[in-house]
């Protein structure tokens, strides 16, 4: 061991909140975090053992149990599956000689499935030993498995160049390809680090509210909450510490538009937390990021490093006596439901991320139990530019009620997957031609969470006064089987992702997956399409954004495509369960030695 | 008029919900008054005589007698009624189910701590003997179910007013406190 336990927990201070910190450098030290070792983490922060669990247990990329010298994690969204994972699957487990969801008996190869990790313009990807690979097939597959069984280092297992700008910096070093496909006019106008920071400065904090209010920017993650009205109510909560978050734990399937900002432009939003703090007060901005996206980890920490010398963070910002405001970079564990704003501050806490109960709100009661304001990667760019260009300008871009562009992760079916930024108003048709979709049966708006759309609804466009979206566009042409490969998929997320807290979302969503399982197998019945929706509407008592939105591929998908639904359920009669006795004495009639007499 | 005909069974379930019926205490003089009663172990009807117009179901189904027998329920009976946390759940027999049924059967009758009679080390697997399911079902699961009485056991006011509420097609009467989920 290259550094003690007790080192690694020092070097955070002893401190419970830094916890996540703590346990990711472990697993990073030892590869795994092993139960004995528990007692003493604990001890050391000063929280008991079962709080340390409590936080071990919750996130997907910590371990208990060694998980292999190599550690492959590989996607398994929709897009994925489109794009060839199951041959892709097949071969790991041929190759490593291992199942998925196991270690090879040598403790070589660890084979593991993960949600999306923000690779979708890409697929299928894989994150092994922290690094990503792209466009995976049978043949690279063959190649990384050989040279892990000759030892070589992870690194050196790229056969390819690294991808476009930053991504073959010296500091990052990967394999991930921009696939920016058009720079539009906010994000990708010419930026020079303090422009808008200068502008802030030479403002009144509440002069600079207003200006971002007549922006009229709204939250850019996918809610569209409006971002000056988010920091005017954090001037008004009584206590004055307080907190800047930026969210950069882009979970939602499809989604992948913040990491090509934080690639190509991370100053612009490290830019846009340093006026947020500046309009409210703060002197501490966290940056949380998707453990997916730790390839980025010392391209980000440089890039605040130079902002520092640049006098863009530290002290007297700016120039400005008494404008002191630092950021820290805090990774994630692998959890969708951290994406939620209570629940990543939790996370950023050192616990679970769990959702919290709201009243009170972030902006009272958010970090520390201190006014916090967390706001989108996107969000935070934008307002720099805001800053720098003025809010009359923003308003000439895009519609009425909602200004300024959108980035656009786009991918599925279509010639051109990638990043788009595009002003707000477009119709999902122009969109499609833009990027080279043909014979498109279906489109996923906003991820697993939002709608599903069909061609009848082409004509729709993106903004608030219509389809509100944080993003996400997935293209599904006439060959897909949209309920079999893609509801199927995007529920199948939701139980995985389920923090458990409301019983609501731990049960419901396995519940919808079992009767769309049973329409799937030819047993469904009419009534188990008005179930479902029925069913769905339990769901709305859940505490977070992740328990409502859960039914949603399958409502959206009977409310838009209900013939799918319909040509598969039995016509012939009002009740049907699939039930099978054959099937399920089977096993206890071979443990038993004896014919099934049925 | 004849007397509607009721019929009641339990399948995987501890005959708790049948005693909460005759829980019922003299009104099950006045039930036998409204109802005739056809198979059930209240009468010791061992097979189906006649159409029934209410059964009454205890338990789920944990093996394959337990499906032929609430199968044959759901033929003979208009109106089926899943009596308790069992039939409705699966209930406590449901503990099971995240166990594979190869390994229960060998921990039971093979390598459990307290197995030492059996010398020849099988498996029961005579032919008269039902066959076990991979896992305990709640009725809903086999047949169609029209109403759902929850409790463990369901409370005998419960059971009573819903009969009642069947036989004479009256509102039925549920405050608060006759609706327990345990």
């Amino acid at each position: 061991m290259k550094t003690s336990i007790s080192n690694i927990i020092d070097r955070y201070g002893n401190d419970p909140v830094r916890l996540m910190d703590i346990l990711l450098d472990i697993q990073d030290e030892i590869g795994y975090i092993p139960e004995e070792i528990n007692q003493k983490i604990a001890d050391q922060v000063g929280i008991s053992k079962a709080e340390l669990v409590e936080t071990v247990s919750f996130y997907h990329f910590f371990s208990d149990k060694p998980l292999g010298k190599y550690t492959v994690y590989l996607n398994n969204s929709v897009t994925a599956e489109m794009m060839g994972r199951e041959k892709v699957k097949q071969t790991f487990e041929e190759e490593a000689g291992v199942t998925f969801g196991n270690v090879s008996s040598d403790g070589l190869i660890g084979l593991f499935d993960t949600s999306c990790i923000g690779m979708c313009d890409q697929e299928p990807a894989a994150i092994i030993n922290g690094v990503v690979f792209n466009n995976l097939t049978p043949f690279r597959v063959k190649e990384i498995v050989n040279s892990m069984r000759e030892g070589e280092a992870i690194t050196e297992m790229f056969k390819q160049n690294y991808g476009d700008g930053n991504n073959s910096s010296e500091l990052v070093k990967a394999v991930v390809s921009n696939n920016l496909r058009r720079k539009g006019p906010v994000i990708w106008d010419p930026y020079t680090p303090g422009e808008g920071l200068q502008k802030a400065v030479s403002m009144d904090p509440s002069q600079l509210i207003e200006e971002i209010k007549n922006s009229n920017l709204r939250g850019r993650g996918g809610a569209g909450f409006p971002t000056g009205l988010k920091w005017e109510f954090c001037t008004k909560a009584k206590e004055t510490e307080r907190y800047i978050f930026c969210n950069a734990d882009e979970g939602e399937p499809g989604t992948f538009k913040d990491r090509v900002i934080l690639t190509e432009l991370p100053k612009m939003v490290f830019e846009g937390m340093a006026i947020a703090a500046y309009a409210v007060g703060a002197k501490q901005g966290v940056l949380y990021v998707r453990y997916e996206y730790k390839y980025l980890k010392k391209h980000l920490e440089n890039a605040l490093e130079e902002l520092r010398k640049e006098r863009l963070l530290g002290k007297n910002i700016a120039g400005k006596k008494g404008f002191d405001f630092d950021i820290r970079i805090q990774y994630g564990a692998g959890a969708y439901v951290c994406g939620e704003e209570s629940a990543l501050i939790e996370s950023a806490e050192g616990k679970r991320g769990e959702p919290r109960d709201r009243p009170p709100f972030p902006v009272d009661k958010g970090y520390l139990g201190k006014p916090t304001i967390v706001n989108n990667v996107e969000t935070l760019a934008k307002v720099t530019k805001i800053l720098k260009n003025g809010s009359e300008w923003f308003n000439t871009l895009g519609t009425k009620e909602s200004t300024g562009t959108k980035l656009m992760s786009i991918s599925g079916d279509c010639r051109y997957p990638g990043v788009y930024e595009i002003e707000w108003g477009h119709s999902i048709y122009d969109i499609l031609e833009m990027v080279g979709a043909e014979d498109v049966q279906a489109v996923q708006v906003g991820g697993p969470s939002g709608t599903l759309i069909g061609p009848n609804q082409l004509p729709r466009s993106l903004g608030y006064e219509d389809l509100g979206t944080g993003g996400a566009l997935i293209i599904f042409s006439e060959s897909r089987d949209l309920l079999k490969e893609v509801v199927m998929n995007y529920t199948e997320f939701f139980i995985e992702e389920s923090c458990g807290s409301c019983s609501t979302c731990r049960n419901m969503p396995v519940l919808l997956r079992d009767k769309l399982q049973k329409i799937l197998d030819g047993h469904g019945v009419v009534q188990d399409i008005d179930d479902l929706l029925e069913w769905s509407k339990t769901l709305k008592i859940s505490r977070c954004g992740l328990g409502h939105t859960a039914a949603n591929p399958i409502v959206t998908s009977i409310l838009n495509f209900r013939h799918l639904y319909e040509k598969r359920v039995l016509r012939d009669r009002e009740f049907e369960t699939g039930f099978n006795l054959a099937d399920s004495v089977r096993e206890s009639c071979e443990a038993a030695g004896r014919t099934a007499n049925i | 008029m004849s007397k509607p005909v009721l019929a009641t069974t339990s399948l995987a379930g501890c005959f708790g919900c049948h005693m909460s019926l005759l829980d019922i205490d003299d009104r099950i003089l006045d039930l036998i008054e409204l109802v005739e009663f056809n198979k059930s172990p209240i009468d010791d009807i061992k097979t189906f005589t006649k159409q029934c117009d209410i059964g009454l179901i205890e338990g789920g189904c944990c093996n394959s007698e337990n499906v032929h027998v609430l199968k044959d329920f759901r033929k003979h009976c208009n109106i089926l009624i899943s009596l308790g946390e069992c039939a409705i759940m699966g209930g406590l027999p449901a503990m099971r189910n995240g166990i594979p049924i190869k390994e229960c059967l060998r921990e039971a009758y093979l390598t459990g701590p307290s197995v030492t009679a059996n010398t020849e080390h099988i498996i029961p697997n005579d032919p008269e003997l039902p066959m076990m399911l991979d896992k305990v079902y709640p009725c809903q699961e086999i047949v169609k179910i029209d109403y759902y009485l929850p409790g463990c056991p369901p409370r005998a006011d419960l059971i009573w007013e819903t009969l009642v509420a069947l036989i004479k097609g009256t509102e039925i009467n549920l405050p608060y406190e006759v609706i327990k989920f345990d």
